[in-house]
């Protein structure tokens, strides 16, 4: 292997190199940053590099390094990425020291504005932290022109922190970087992530993102603040950056902002700092509507990633005798500020204030690569995705299971209540404004809400209430955009496990977490891991998705699905060999969370999670969230679903395997009609959408069974979500003849861009199903890609 | 940054300091006014006398006074010549062309006083001290019509520590027509439907939760309050309305008939400074 040599400059100003192979994943390097800072509490910090167009960009932990710096140098820059509201609370002092250090960074670069007397006090504090008390005879004036405290350092300033510095005596290093971050905390630019853009007038405008949400300043003024709750959704296409909000208590209406960035990468970056900060932060606010409704749906959404919620609580485990390390003078900082992602800004002379816009702002447009995306996929909005579904069904023989029947049957009544009830709330809460034209198409497609009733069957479709829950509660959609080229907006992998007889009940809640990962273009054959960025250019035309538009799709499809659905359940219900008949629709469940995806691109994660990523699922009780159609349709697409016991499906995945007929459908939706429509959102871009829809089913060894359709005896649906899916899984037994089958979907949402190999995420995916539940078969794999065809781009 | 309740103690600081000016003769015709009423200047100037004297007596504040000068007739109303936050005065550039020489005087006693001067020198830009609301964490700016956008923008490279956000003023003089503070973390509001539209947007733009205190009458809400070591929290009211959420202030109330007449609020009549040090 190829070993090549990463530089990276530390917050201290210090060089830190180390070697890593050629194809080392950036959390390799990161941990060795973080092992040899000694830092545990890595969760707020990341590694930036300079992009060819000397951006600054994160780096994505969780991607090979050589492919996100392409032909850049491998130097990079260690600093703050999530800058932590109340610094008290972090465990140890050696992680409010080097936020010190990042703090002092920003001050003395301009990026952190603060008065002369913020400037003094700070001032102070680092002298006593760096030097102790002050010594008279050692400390001459001149002791401290070494520190730089503000971007422009007068002498009035140094006799003031000096003079500050004095009346400090006593305290610790430790007690005066704590003072230090109490008072910088305060500052109204703390924590803000500052990028360059134009409102819809074209006027000069700054986006702030911050734990809190996005905030936007005209100069040094802010003249609008949108909270984490308040938005729906976030989204970029091309170099526009757009915001659904969620309507206040007098509009009836949802409404889209829309913001020009300088180019499209700065809006991906945007929308990519505005994601993570999202996740990182949003989940420890207290008033999260959220929750509160998916709690009355009964299912329980978990995170994955690491929140800052998260990273507390691991650092509280935090056991070990509070490390030593070594204070360096703040004489290096100054040095280190070239390196320093923070850009420089100019100075701000404290009198002078009159009329300066803060050059500040213009420092920062760190792109961060990782991204995170939730995406709650209400309505109709997705822009350009490529969903792809993977449903895989496996029979599993078994012994019935009775007691379960019985309540069953009950419980489903119930459950059908209320999903209608919720439906119904649904619909009501949401007024449908203007369709703006992705609306627009979603209303044409009755299915939505007609699906569930459908499904009638006992099975319980979830319908979509769940979906909108979701969005109500959560604000953030966010999508993903892709680089110019193709973007794979979200993925949607069902993967349906059939166990026939045996279930054990507990099984199925296990559920996957698959990270999988489509690739737009996703051949058959699945050599995922050689995709990359470059090729995604290379295909132009491709896409980039816009997550309403995914929506659309997938709804029309599950439109389909419905119709078809008796008949191919009755496929699915197969025919396990072993199994009775099987009865058919009543079984399936298809839960398929349609559309909620979170998507998360996966922040740090800490050694430990690194390898998956993505953990947690959680689960849910019996209740419809979600909405199962999307995935049924591409079976009832290809119509000819069976399901058979066979094992071979994996494999199939992977690559086709013969046993497997695979059936493809695309569309390609033209939007320009539905365009005037929308009102709202100012110059929405007009994106084409390829819907591709591809079943792999593993031959029918015996005829599908359809049979009667048994009874329904539970259904379940569980949602889990990591960092970058969403997967829902649904149980269902059903009693047929006799025998209780058990069926297990999958569905797998996965929104990403090109920078997510779809083709191995979706095999992770498929294997990971396989191992949880190695007594089934899966039968079936339905992979639906939604690409927006992208126009031209930037 | 981070979304928290305020605490009592870190808000508006107590005051040391009081700038007020006398009233001249030619507040009686002479004085800006939006609404056409006389002026009764001797119960004006009796007004004026007890809001001085409970500022120095009961509230014992060191009250610098400045002299009236009769040809800036609206010079009694010093709140719009200057903001003072912390040790930084900003000398505004008055909206009202006949004002705008008022704040000579009033730079020179806070140059005395020992705070950092900043001033507004851009020509384009004005702010009346009036459509600033400082809340002890951030400022809201009024933009009216005695306020621009480059006021504001001045404003906040002054106090650059703080957020400084914008907010639309309509049918009303300033900002502070209808609001005020009353209490740490509590923002007096005018029930009007102009008062309440700008409280929404503040709350929106707002990392913070404030509580409210919504008054029937908007002039109500414009009160003058401090936290004062000695005095324990203090609160001048126009009207005599009492308010659960202050009843644990010492509320005095001030008649202020008369400058109502010309627009002028409580808050319009002094600068509150803090200085103890140094002086």
């Amino acid at each position: 292997m190829k070993m090549v040599v990463c530089h990276v400059t530390l917050l201290d100003g210090s060089q830190f190199s180390c070697e890593v192979e050629k194809r080392a994943k950036g959390q390799y390097l990161f941990f060795q940053v973080c092992d040899h800072l000694n830092l545990l509490e890595k969760d707020y910090f990341g590694l930036s590099f300079k992009d060819n167009a000397e951006q600054r960009c994160w780096l994505d932990v969780t991607k090979e390094i050589k492919r996100q710096i392409r032909n850049s140098q491998w130097q990079f820059v260690f600093s703050v990425k999530f800058y932590p509201p109340d610094p008290s609370q972090l465990t140890e002092d050696i992680t409010r020291y080097l936020l010190c250090l990042q703090l002092r960074q920003d001050i003395a670069s301009g990026r952190l504005p603060c008065s002369f007397v913020t400037h003094a006090l700070l001032g102070s504090y680092t002298l006593q932290g760096e030097l102790g008390d002050h010594d008279p005879e050692e400390h001459r004036l001149d002791y401290i022109s070494d520190f730089q405290f503000a971007p422009n350092q007068t002498k009035e300033l140094e006799e003031k922190v000096v003079e500050l510095h004095k009346s400090h005596r006593g305290m610790t290093p430790a007690q005066a970087d704590a003072q230090f971050l109490e008072n910088a905390k305060k500052l109204s630019m703390y924590g803000v992530d500052l990028h360059h853009a134009k409102d819809s007038e074209g006027v000069d405008i700054m986006l702030g993102v911050c734990s809190n949400g996005l905030l936007i300043y005209k100069d040094r003024l802010r003249i609008n603040r949108f909270a984490w709750p308040k938005i729906l959704k976030i989204s970029y296409k091309r170099s526009n950056f757009y915001i659904k909000i969620r309507p206040g208590e007098a509009e009836q209406f949802e409404s889209t902002v829309g913001f020009k960035l300088p180019n499209h990468r700065a809006a991906k970056r945007v929308w990519k700092v505005c994601v993570e900060h999202h996740t990182f932060f949003r989940l420890v606010s207290p008033e999260q509507p959220t929750k509160t409704k998916f709690l009355t749906l009964g299912s329980k959404f978990r995170y994955s990633g690491r929140t800052q919620a998260q990273t507390r609580q691991a650092s509280s485990l935090i056991d070990r005798p509070a490390p030593a390390f070594q204070r360096t003078s703040s004489k290096r900082i100054s040095r280190s500020l070239d390196g320093a992602p923070v850009v420089n800004v100019s100075d701000y002379s404290q009198a002078d204030g009159a009329g300066e816009n803060s050059p500040a702002l213009e420092l920062n447009s760190d792109s961060k690569s990782q991204q995170v995306e939730v995406m709650e996929r209400p309505n109709a909005d997705a822009a350009t995705s490529i969903t792809s579904e993977t449903a895989f069904e496996t029979d599993g023989a078994g012994a019935p299971q009775r007691k379960d029947l019985d309540k069953t049957q009950e419980d489903v009544l119930k459950h059908q209540a209320s999903i209608s009830e919720l439906k119904r709330s649904f619909m009501e809460a949401t007024p449908e404004p203007r369709p703006s034209q992705w609306d627009k198409h979603l209303t044409g497609s009755p299915a939505t809400t007609l699906r569930l009733q459908t499904h009638g069957v006992p099975q319980n479709t979830p319908p979509r209430p769940g979906t909108d829950s979701r969005d109500a509660s959560k604000s953030a959609e966010v999508k993903p955009e892709g680089n110019e080229v193709i973007e794979v907006v979200e993925e949607t992998v069902v993967i349906e496990e059939v166990v026939k007889a045996k279930p054990k009940s507990s099984t199925p809640e296990a559920s996957v977490p698959v990270e999988t990962e489509v690739k737009e273009e996703r051949s058959l054959s699945s050599d995922s891991e050689s995709e990359d960025e470059a090729e995604y250019h290379a295909q132009p035309p491709s896409t980039s998705i816009s997550t309403q538009q995914i929506k659309e799709e997938p709804e029309e499809e599950q439109e389909a699905e419905l119709s078809q659905q008796a008949p191919p359940s009755a496929i699915e219900s197969q025919p396990s060999a072993e199994a009775a008949d099987p009865g058919p629709a009543a079984e399936e469940e298809k839960a398929a969370q349609p559309h909620e995806e979170e998507r998360t691109d996966k922040p740090l994660l800490t050694p430990d999670e690194a390898p998956n990523g993505h953990a947690p699922q959680g689960e849910a009780p019996p209740s419809p969230q979600t909405a199962a159609a999307d995935e049924e349709e591409p079976h009832i697409v290809n119509g000819s679903a069976s399901r058979v016991e066979t094992e071979h499906l994996p494999q199939v995945i992977c690559c086709s395997e013969p046993p497997v007929v695979k059936t493809e459908m695309v569309t390609i939706s033209d939007t320009f009609a539905a365009q005037k429509t929308e009102i709202s959102t100012k110059e929405v871009p007009i994106v084409h959408t390829e819907t591709k829809t591809i079943t792999y089913e593993a031959a029918q060894l015996d005829g599908n069974g359809d049979g009667e359709p048994g009874v329904l005896m539970t259904a379940q649906t569980i949602t889990s979500e990591s960092l970058c899916t969403t997967t829902t899984t649904h149980i269902t037994k059903t009693l047929k003849g006799g025998q209780s089958e058990t069926r297990i979907e999958k569905r797998i949402v996965i929104t990403g861009d090109s920078d997510i190999d779809h083709d191995q995420a979706l095999a992770q995916a498929i294997k990971e199903a396989k191992e949880q539940h190695p007594d089934m078969s899966v039968t079936r794999v339905v992979v639906h890609k939604e690409t927006e065809l992208a126009e031209d781009e930037d | 940054m981070a979304e928290v309740p305020l605490s009592k103690a870190q808000l508006l600081p107590g005051f040391t300091h009081a700038v007020v000016r006398a009233l001249p003769q030619s507040l009686a015709k002479e004085a800006l006014r939006t609404g056409s009423l006389e002026v009764d200047l001797l119960k004006a100037q009796e007004e004026h006398d007890k809001y001085v004297s409970v500022l120095k007596h009961r509230l014992g504040l060191e009250v610098v006074e400045l002299p009236a000068d009769e040809a800036l007739p609206d010079c009694v109303f010093v709140e719009d010549a200057a903001v003072v936050c912390g040790d930084t005065a900003l000398i505004t550039r008055p909206g009202a062309e006949s004002r705008r020489k008022e704040t000579e005087a009033m730079k020179a006693a806070l140059t005395e006083l020992g705070l950092s001067i900043v001033e507004m020198t851009d020509e384009s830009a004005t702010l009346d001290g009036g459509d600033v609301l400082f809340t002890g964490r951030e400022f809201f700016v009024g933009l009216s019509m005695r306020t621009n956008q480059r006021g504001a923008e001045i404003l906040a490279d002054a106090f650059k520590d703080y957020a400084v956000s914008t907010v639309p003023v309509q049918d009303r003089l300033h900002l502070k027509s209808f609001c005020s503070m009353a209490g740490p973390g509590l923002i007096a509001i005018g029930a009007s439907e102009a008062a309440q539209k700008a409280l929404k947007i503040m709350q929106q733009m707002s990392d913070h939760n404030y509580d409210k205190l919504t008054l029937p009458d908007d002039l109500a809400a414009n009160c003058v309050y401090m936290n004062l070591p000695s005095k324990g929290d203090s609160a001048l009211r126009l009207l005599l309305q009492v308010f659960e959420k202050l009843k644990d202030h010492m509320l005095i109330p001030v008649s202020n008939q008369e400058k109502v007449k010309v627009d002028g609020a409580l808050t319009c009549c002094s600068v509150l400074v803090n200085r103890k040090k140094n002086i």
